[in-house]
Order: C-alpha cells, then sequence, then structure tokens
C-alpha cells in the first residue's frame, strides 16, 4: 500500500484500525515531499524532525481518542504556527518566527494532527496564482509550466501531488476555492466568522476566512468540523452550532431529494472557457440525477462584485499592512529618521502586488475620495449581499463555475493586475456575502487540466454544500484522479 | 481616470512607500486603469442603501475581559531587529 494514496478519511480509519503507524504515514509524506518538491516547490518550510518526533508521540498514545491524532496536515504561510517561520510569503517578514499559534491550527493540533510545513502563498494571499509569493512560483503538479492558482496555490498543489492529506488555506476573494479548482481538489471556504482568524496574518478583515482543502467532501468535512467554532480570541467568530454533517445519506442514489440547488445566469458568461462550462452544466445534471431540484436563479449585482472587492480588500489592506515597518519584526532598511525607515522598509520589502493594493486602499480611503470609492462600495456590497439572500430564500443551494478557465500558463498575464483580477469574478462574490463555498472537481479540459465546480450556500450552511459534494462523489471519480507531475 | 505624478507621489508618502521613479510611472500607469474600471460602480444609484457594516445579521458576542497570562516581553522582543533595556529600538523621529 503506498501511503500517501490515502486520503484523510482513509488515513485517519487505518490509523485508527492500527493498519498504519503515524510514523509510517508522517515518513511517507516527507519522503514524497523530498521527491516532487524540486519540481513544484509547495512549501516554504517542512519541519521533518519535528513531524516526525510528533509522529512518534502519536503513535505511542494509541489512535482512538482523538478525531485527527497523528493526521500530518500543511499549514498555508500566512497562518502563525509557534515556532515554525512565518514569511506570508513576503520578504518583510523573512525570518519572523511567531511566539503563538493561530486558533484554527491550535484546534487541528488539540485534535491529535501534525503541522509537517507551511505551505506557498501570493504574498500576504494577495494574488491568484502564487506568482506574487517572494519566494518563487509553485508549479501545477497537473502541468508544471502552468500556475496551481492562488493565493493558497501551495497547499490545493501539495493536496492534488499527494505530498500530504490535509491542508489549511485561507480565502478572502477565493483564495481556497480558485486553486482547489485548478489542481482538482476540494476546498471550503466557511462562512465569515465560522473559522477563527485569530494568528492569521490580517488581509482583508471584512472578507478573511479559514478554509480547509482535502481530495474528498469528507476530507474537508473532518478538518472543518474541528476548526470551526466561537473563539473568545476573534470577536467576530459567531456562537453558532456546526450542524453534525450528514455524509451517509450520500451513499443513497436518490440522496439530494428535496434539496434545491440554484443556477445563476450571470456566472455563464461570454468568453469563458467551452470545457469549464460544459463540465458545469453536466455536474449539475448529475445533482439533478442525484434527486435534487435544479431552478434558475439570479444574482444581478454580479458584474460588480470585482469593482467592489478592489476597493474594499486594498481598502482594508492599506490599513492592516501599516504594521510591517521594521519595528517588530522582520528586517529593517537603515534611516536617520524613523520616518525614513519605515519608508524604506516597507518599499524595500514589500513586492509589487502588495504596494498596488497598499496604494490603491489607501488612495481609496484619503480625504475627498471615501465616499465616492469606499463609501459607494460598501453600498453596492450590500445590493450583492442581498442578491444572496433573496436566492437562499428559493434554494438550498448554488452552482457555478469557480474561474471562467482552468490553470493558466506561468507568466501568462506578465505585469496586467486587472488580467489577474479578472480571474476571482466568480469567487468575490460568496466573499463580499460572507456565504460559504465549496469546490470540487468535476472533469477535465482537452489539456487535462481540472475543471471545478463551486457551491455556495446561506449563511452558516456549510454542512449542505459537504453533503451534495459528497453525494457527488459517490458517482463520480474526478476526485480520485491523480496527476503525474 | 488618469493620476497624476503628483497623486501617485501623495498616495505614497500617506502610505509610507518609497518607491523608484519608474515604480511611480508603473504604478501610475496600473492605478489609473484600476480606477478607470471600478468607477463601474457610479453607474449604481446607491441613494436609499445603507453601506454593509458587516455581513452577518447577528453582533458579536463580546468575551468577559478576563486577565490572561501574557507571551511576555522575551518573546515579544525576539523578532526585532534591535531592542534596548525589554524596548523596541528606532531612530528618533524629530532631531
Amino acid at each position: 500500500m503506498n501511503l500517501t494514496d490515502l486520503t484523510l478519511t482513509q488515513a485517519i480509519a487505518a490509523l485508527r484500525n492500527r493498519e498504519i503507524s503515524s510514523h509510517e504515514l508522517t515518513q511517507a509524506c516527507l519522503e514524497r515531499i523530498a521527491q516532487l518538491e524540486p519540481s513544484l516547490h509547495a512549501f516554504l518550510h517542512v519541519a521533518a524532525e519535528d513531524a516526525l518526533a510528533q509522529a512518534k508521540e502519536a503513535d505511542k498514545t494509541g489512535a482512538n481518542d482523538l478525531p485527527l491524532r497523528g493526521i500530518p496536515v500543511a499549514v498555508k504561510d500566512v497562518l502563525m504556527v509557534e515556532n515554525m517561520p512565518a514569511t506570508c510569503g513576503s520578504k518583510i517578514l523573512e525570518g519572523f518566527v511567531p511566539p503563538f499559534t493561530a486558533t484554527a491550527v491550535k484546534k487541528l493540533q488539540e485534535a491529535g494532527a501534525i503541522v509537517i510545513g507551511k505551505t506557498n502563498t501570493d504574498e500576504f494571499a494577495m494574488g491568484s496564482s502564487t506568482e506574487n509569493s517572494a519566494y518563487g512560483v509553485t508549479h501545477n503538479p497537473w502541468d508544471t509550466s502552468r500556475v496551481p492558482g492562488g493565493s493558497s496555490g501551495g497547499s490545493a498543489a501539495a493536496i492534488a501531488a499527494r505530498l500530504v492529506p490535509a491542508a489549511l488555506g485561507t480565502d478572502t476573494g477565493g483564495s481556497v476555492r480558485q486553486p482547489a479548482s485548478f489542481c482538482g481538489v476540494t476546498g471550503l471556504k466557511p462562512t465569515y466568522g465560522r473559522v477563527s482568524r485569530y494568528g492569521l496574518a490580517a488581509y482583508g478583515s471584512s472578507l478573511d476566512s479559514v478554509g480547509a482543502l482535502g481530495r474528498t467532501a469528507d476530507d474537508v468535512a473532518a478538518l472543518f468540523s474541528v476548526m470551526a467554532g466561537r473563539d473568545p480570541l476573534d470577536a467576530t467568530t459567531m456562537d453558532v452550532d456546526v450542524p453534525a454533517i450528514d455524509m451517509a445519506g450520500g451513499r443513497h442514489a436518490a440522496s439530494l431529494r428535496g434539496m434545491r440547488i440554484g443556477v445563476p445566469q450571470e456566472y455563464f458568461m461570454d468568453g469563458m472557457q467551452a470545457e469549464v462550462e460544459a463540465a458545469v452544466r453536466a455536474a449539475i445534471e448529475m445533482l439533478k440525477t442525484l434527486g435534487a431540484e435544479i431552478r434558475p436563479v439570479s444574482l444581478p449585482h454580479t458584474e460588480y462584485a470585482l469593482p467592489v472587492y478592489y476597493i474594499i480588500a486594498p481598502a482594508e489592506a492599506s490599513a492592516n499592512l501599516a504594521r510591517y515597518d521594521g519595528v517588530r519584526y522582520g528586517p529593517r532598511a537603515a534611516g536617520e529618521k524613523m520616518w525614513d525607515v519605515f519608508r524604506r522598509t516597507r518599499g524595500e520589502k514589500f513586492g509589487p502586488e502588495v504596494e498596488r493594493r497598499i496604494m490603491l486602499g489607501t488612495y481609496a480611503l484619503s480625504a475627498g475620495y471615501y465616499d465616492a470609492y469606499y463609501g459607494q462600495a460598501q453600498k453596492v456590497r450590500t445590493l450583492i449581499k442581498q442578491d444572496f439572500e433573496r436566492a437562499f430564500e428559493l434554494v438550498d443551494a448554488i452552482a457555478a463555475p469557480v474561474a471562467p478557465t482552468t490553470a493558466f500558463k506561468i507568466g501568462a498575464h506578465g505585469d496586467d493586475p486587472l488580467a489577474m483580477y479578472l480571474e476571482d469574478v466568480f469567487t468575490l462574490p460568496a466573499n463580499l456575502a460572507g456565504v460559504p463555498g465549496l469546490t470540487f472537481p468535476v472533469g477535465f479540459d482537452g489539456e487535462g487540466l481540472p475543471v471545478g465546480m463551486q457551491l455556495m450556500g446561506a449563511h452558516f450552511r456549510e454542512d449542505i454544500l459537504l453533503r451534495m459534494a459528497h453525494a457527488y462523489q459517490q458517482v463520480t471519480d474526478w476526485h480520485t484522479r491523480q496527476p503525474n507531475p | 481616470m488618469s493620476l497624476t505624478l503628483k497623486e501617485v507621489e501623495h498616495i505614497a508618502s500617506l502610505a509610507r512607500l518609497e518607491l523608484s521613479p519608474g515604480e511611480k510611472a508603473r504604478y501610475r500607469e496600473q492605478l489609473s486603469a484600476i480606477l478607470d474600471y471600478v468607477a463601474k460602480l457610479q453607474e449604481l444609484d446607491t441613494s436609499d442603501i445603507l453601506p454593509t457594516a458587516s455581513v452577518l445579521s447577528e453582533a458579536s458576542p463580546l468575551r468577559d475581559d478576563e486577565p490572561r497570562p501574557p507571551l511576555g516581553t522575551d518573546a515579544l522582543l525576539g523578532n526585532a531587529p534591535e531592542t534596548e533595556d525589554g524596548q523596541f529600538k528606532m531612530p528618533p523621529v524629530f532631531e
């Protein structure tokens, strides 16, 4: 048995039944990382010795008392893990070693998981390809000349290449869902306020969410149910019960009977790749075969999501990233006066996309422009949110493509930020409305690249999305295909 | 909408970013294109619409303000480029 071929759910069962040890599993992951990292660069840091030591401990204490006991997981490098370097993909945090652990990670550790390393990301999660990482691009395991998507591209590539059975990502405008789609894996962006952001380097605080990636809906559900819930250290987390996720129902042929799925015409736009539309429409047919009722719905303000996002996210980023000034952490540029140190440290150490967003946000919040940009964007955001509220009076979930195309070539968007922003056109609305979104593979294009679909749900109804994706994965095998990087 | 070089310099100064002449010229062009694109929002009449304050309908629950064990000075100063007497050290603000 090749241990890295086990899904998270299978690995949990195998550990529990003592068919494998955590040490064997962790060792197998580390060997595969060593073998494939030269061609993929999914990781920024691998904690091999620590992980093996923890695995030995896990094997000593047995596997039956904790849900993730002995399971190696990878963590996107924007989340803090005590005593493990955290760069956020930026030179401005080179050498930073946080003295604390993010709550989402801590909850996984308390459930027995072992953090095996930190995965690559666009600098401060700003990007859709990992090309904005200051430490080099991650390569898509399906075609290493292509991007894995972003910003959680390292986590998505690591799952697709079977380097680890599970990983954490973050999603501010699609950063879990789009790379999951480009790499052919399953990824969940939870409801805003569902998973604590304590210990996440803040980017757009009204949009940021911590999500999970795995090979199946089952795998993602296992991580999500451990991570979710109120955290006194994050005032935006809500006291809402996490429903027990009924995966057993998915094994029946008509398991989605009584569920209503909406299809928004605004998400099938001119110019999108025909194979993406065809695969998503075929997947919707399959959900219908499983008993779901398919209805057209309208989200009329969809076209405004992109301009709204590219005001609100940079505005929040410009405030959040003010803390990187060379005083408390990271490298410091030389200067006679404090202001010189600030300007030079930031100018030298931030990459171009981060600088652009800081500039854009600073402008949108500056005197004389606040109402026209930020104020108007927050009002249009209300219209986008109301679109979803109306739709979820009629349906239980909304099915849509994740991105207009499959994974593009490294360098395809050159130095054209607006072209890159258009990659996010279908994923931004869920963040603006705070609703959950789940991506899973539904086919391949003519180049052999995976196509993903997303299901979006009402606030706090991740359970419905996971159940639907699980039912789909019982009757399809896209999620079992594997690349040969 | 085209930003002037002076506006770009003003924004960079507000954002405390030292930029090279090449960066200023490039950001001027790129930011102008992005601002043209987001001007699309002005199409919509939002006079009766309230801005989104939070996407969630319920207020965030508050926690009790109870003291917790702190991380400690050593842990907090451990990543700083320069420290002295248990404090962060910086060049002067004024002469």
